[in-house]
């Protein structure tokens, strides 16, 4: 078996999970390590939901199997649920609380879960949730969303936190990078709150 | 050496970069696009580079660039192999002098595509040879080899990733840059070059001729090899052999396949070694049928009897079920797992104020019971909006269009394209329809870019791959020069106006043409435009729905009352279905 520690990052296309993808592959560089990670690009970026793999110390292919993941990062509650069989069963989830409801549901009046449900289904897994839109806000920026997030599982995640600072430093807009800084620090702060 | 945590097309660009490459065409497809798009936003460029108008096009540039001596790479997605397949058949014979690389990415699972097709069949149907990564790092490894290898035997060579390659990602080691000091110059060699039939007789033979030593080659490059390790054995290629290497156990050996042809010999020796041999690959059986030509007694398991799939995409969990369903696995190391149901599903969707929408509603509004055409692009989206009857391949819906209007259905055809497939192939289809004197409607959806690969541009963009502003094109005075009398052009977000054009077409016979023409709305915010927002105002909206139906992501309904949320790009076209009146701009109300 592989050995790595597998992140799952779902979202929604246009919310960044490719950058917090590549933030999380540069900070394994900056420690000398291995790692593997599969994302969706094309037209199914389009407001369609999204999922990006990051293996930890990845050796071999990128796809983490269902009932693998020793994280998952979800940007929005309800594809936290649609990916949540993803996760081990000691498997951590850290949450953006933020739901987007599908088109689908307004326009073909599909049924969806309400966010308690939603999150009723996600407690099975040691949760973290948190508001990473308000929090990103108050950073500065609403974009800096999925920095707020990687923040907050910072914790989880076997890098060291300075190295997947200085990954953020490396890797945003330079004009943004004391916003992204603040998000970091912010979401790592309450996700210490959180264990 | 350096390492860089690289998608797998930037580590493949940057491999055309170390390789010295100097010369760069092709037409943007998922999931190989980002290969030319890293290589033309280069700060500093040594080599030539094009989107060229289609795959044929770009092939037989590039082809014409190998032909003067440097290194040329022609770039596609598999299905753009097929509008590439003729001089692609025929450069087999003529050969290359300066090293030729046709990427064509596969998208086993088409997760954005229209078929699962299998270049390897290409490469074999073309006598050509053919290199197929297994990771992020080898397909960087090898372009330089492909170009080496193509220069050796004077072939084109395919190099053939797939998504799972393509928009992977690993930590790279970089090699060094290689700058290129070969000039391009063309000899004359008429029967090289001119394939007459006296001359590709010829040709053919000589093609032939060079398979043994290129099976040899591919052996020595290392690119097809083993490890003996027990009595049984898997045989893997492409993505497939990383997936077999996480999961197979101690005792069983193992063969990567990465390069075709495959030497017969060389393979034969390996299985008559092992009591039981199991091939896993995606697609078509291309490892499979060589391997059961040589096996002889050795029993073979692979999808030709049950073990494996020809659809789909292969993962760790479908691998691991094959090893076990072949005795290779006692048990499955994956627990079955599965997911939560009756999620409303989030499938990609039309932005915002895309001009797709706003020209979809406006045509289902005037030509109601129409037959719908269309084409390659986001506006295939429209599907879900009632507009898209059929999709086949790029330009076929001006074709399909007046297949069905000569066939006799009594009701009226409308089709569906953008400007960028329009200039790849569908012109052809349109001076066709006029010249046999079709009856039908042509909505060219023009938004002055290639948006669903990527925002690449294209001749109608007005400027080229590298930034340079390039002479205007009207695609009205194409449509003209096609014969076409009654041609048209219009602003979607005007439903008014567009439904008015839309009407008069209706009237007319023969072939008419209405350009929809509307920036991107990806581009438009990029470029800086700003619209302001629309909002509902509560009290005057009637709850009808009329704006839901619309489909557009920024409008909600919730307590029988429509809201706009912050997706609105400002199109204002909601406004204008409203029939309350009840949306207005933010802050003006």
């Amino acid at each position: 078996m592989s050995g790595s520690f597998d992140i799952l990052m779902v979202g929604i296309g246009g919310q960044g999970t490719i950058l917090a993808s590549n933030i999380l592959g540069k900070a394994c560089l900056i420690e000398g390590r291995h790692v593997k990670g599969a994302e969706t690009h094309g037209m199914a970026q389009r407001g369609g939901s999204v999922e990006s793999h990051i293996r930890i110390d990845g050796l071999f292919g990128p796809l983490i199997p269902p009932g693998q993941a020793d994280l998952m990062i979800s940007f929005d509650l309800l594809e936290a649920l649609r990916y949540s069989h993803y996760l081990k069963k000691e498997g951590r989830l850290v949450v953006n609380s933020h739901l987007v409801l599908p088109t689908s549901v307004y326009t073909q009046k599909l049924a969806s879960p309400t966010e308690d449900e939603i999150i009723a289904g996600l407690k099975k897994h040691a949760l973290c949730l948190l508001d990473a839109d308000k929090m990103a806000s108050d950073a500065g920026s609403p974009l800096s969303q999925n920095v707020v997030m990687l923040g907050a599982a910072s914790g989880s995640i076997p890098l060291k936190p300075e190295s997947l600072l200085e990954a953020v430093r490396r890797l945003v807009p330079k004009k943004t990078v004391e916003i992204n800084t603040k998000a970091f620090e912010m979401g790592r702060e309450f996700g210490g709150t959180c264990r | 050496m350096e390492r860089k945590y690289l998608l797998g097309n930037e580590a493949i660009a940057y491999a055309c970069v170390e390789s010295g490459v100097d010369f760069v065409s092709g037409y943007p497809g998922t999931p190989s696009s980002e290969v030319i798009d890293v290589l033309r936003t280069q700060p500093e460029r040594s080599y030539y580079l094009e989107w060229s108008v289609n795959e044929k096009v770009a092939l037989e540039n590039a082809l014409a660039a190998a032909w003067c001596g440097i290194r040329a790479i022609c770039t596609m997605k598999h299905v753009g192999l097929n509008v590439a397949a003729d001089p692609l058949m025929t450069s087999a014979y003529t050969g290359v002098t300066g090293g030729l690389v046709i990427m064509s990415a596969d998208d086993p699972f088409a997760h954005s595509s229209q078929n699962e097709q299998d270049t390897r069949c290409y490469a074999h149907f073309a006598r050509v040879p053919c290199l197929d990564p297994a990771s992020v790092q080898e397909a960087h490894d090898m372009i330089p080899a492909a170009f080496r290898l193509s220069e050796e035997f004077g072939l084109p060579v395919i190099f053939r990733p797939t998504t799972r390659i393509c928009h992977s990602k690993g930590d790279v080691a970089l090699g060094d840059v290689v700058p290129s000091t070969r000039k391009g110059e063309f000899h004359k060699d008429p029967r090289q070059y001119v394939v007459i039939p006296a001359h590709t007789r010829i040709l053919h033979k000589k093609l032939n001729e060079k398979q043994p030593a290129i099976k040899k080659r591919l052996v020595e490059l290392g690119y097809n090899r083993f490890e003996i390790l027990g009595k049984t054995a898997v045989i893997a290629s492409g993505i497939a052999a990383s997936y077999v290497q996480e999961l197979l156990p101690a005792g069983v050996s193992f063969m990567k396949i990465g390069a075709y042809p495959i030497d017969e010999d060389w393979l034969g020796a390996f299985v008559g070694k092992h009591e039981k041999v199991l091939v896993i690959e995606e697609l078509a059986p291309e490892v499979e049928d060589v391997v059961r030509q040589v096996a002889g007694c050795v029993p073979v398991f692979g999808k030709k009897n049950g073990y494996g799939s020809y659809e789909g995409e292969l993962s760790p969990q479908a691998v691991a079920a094959i090893l076990v369903k072949a005795g290779f696995l006692p048990v499955n190391p994956f627990a079955q797992v599965d997911p939560v149901q009756n999620l409303p599903l989030r499938p990609p969707i039309l932005c915002a104020g895309c001009l797709h929408r706003s020209a979809a509603y406006a045509i289902k509004k005037i030509f109601k019971d129409a037959i719908y055409p269309s084409d390659i692009g986001c506006y295939t989206l429209g599907l879900q909006l009632g507009v898209v009857d059929t999709t086949i391949c790029m330009g076929a819906s001006i074709t399909v269009a007046s297949g069905i209007a000569h066939s006799g259905d009594p009701r009226d055809v409308l089709c569906t394209i953008g400007d960028s497939t329009f200039l790849h192939t569908g012109i052809q289809g349109l001076l066709n329809a006029v010249y046999n004197g079709a009856n039908m409607t042509v909505v060219i959806l023009d938004n002055r870019i290639t948006a669903m690969t990527g925002h690449q541009p294209n001749p109608n963009t007005g400027v080229t791959a590298c930034g340079v502003e390039s002479p205007h094109v009207s695609l009205d005075a194409i449509c003209r020069a096609c014969g076409v009398r009654f041609v048209e052009s219009v602003d979607p977000f005007d439903i008014t106006g567009m439904m008015h054009v839309l009407e008069e077409a209706k009237k007319r016979k023969g072939v008419k043409v209405i350009i929809a023409k509307q920036m991107c709305v990806i581009s438009a915010r990029r470029a800086g435009v700003k619209r302001g927002r629309y909002q509902v105002d509560a009290d005057a909206c009637t709850g009808c729905g009329n704006c839901v139906r619309f489909g557009c992501p920024a409008i909600e309904f919730a307590d029988e009352k429509a809201s706009i949320n912050d997706l609105c790009s400002g199109c204002a076209v909601c406004v204008q279905i409203c029939p309350a009146g009840a949306i207005g701009r933010e802050g003006k109300r």
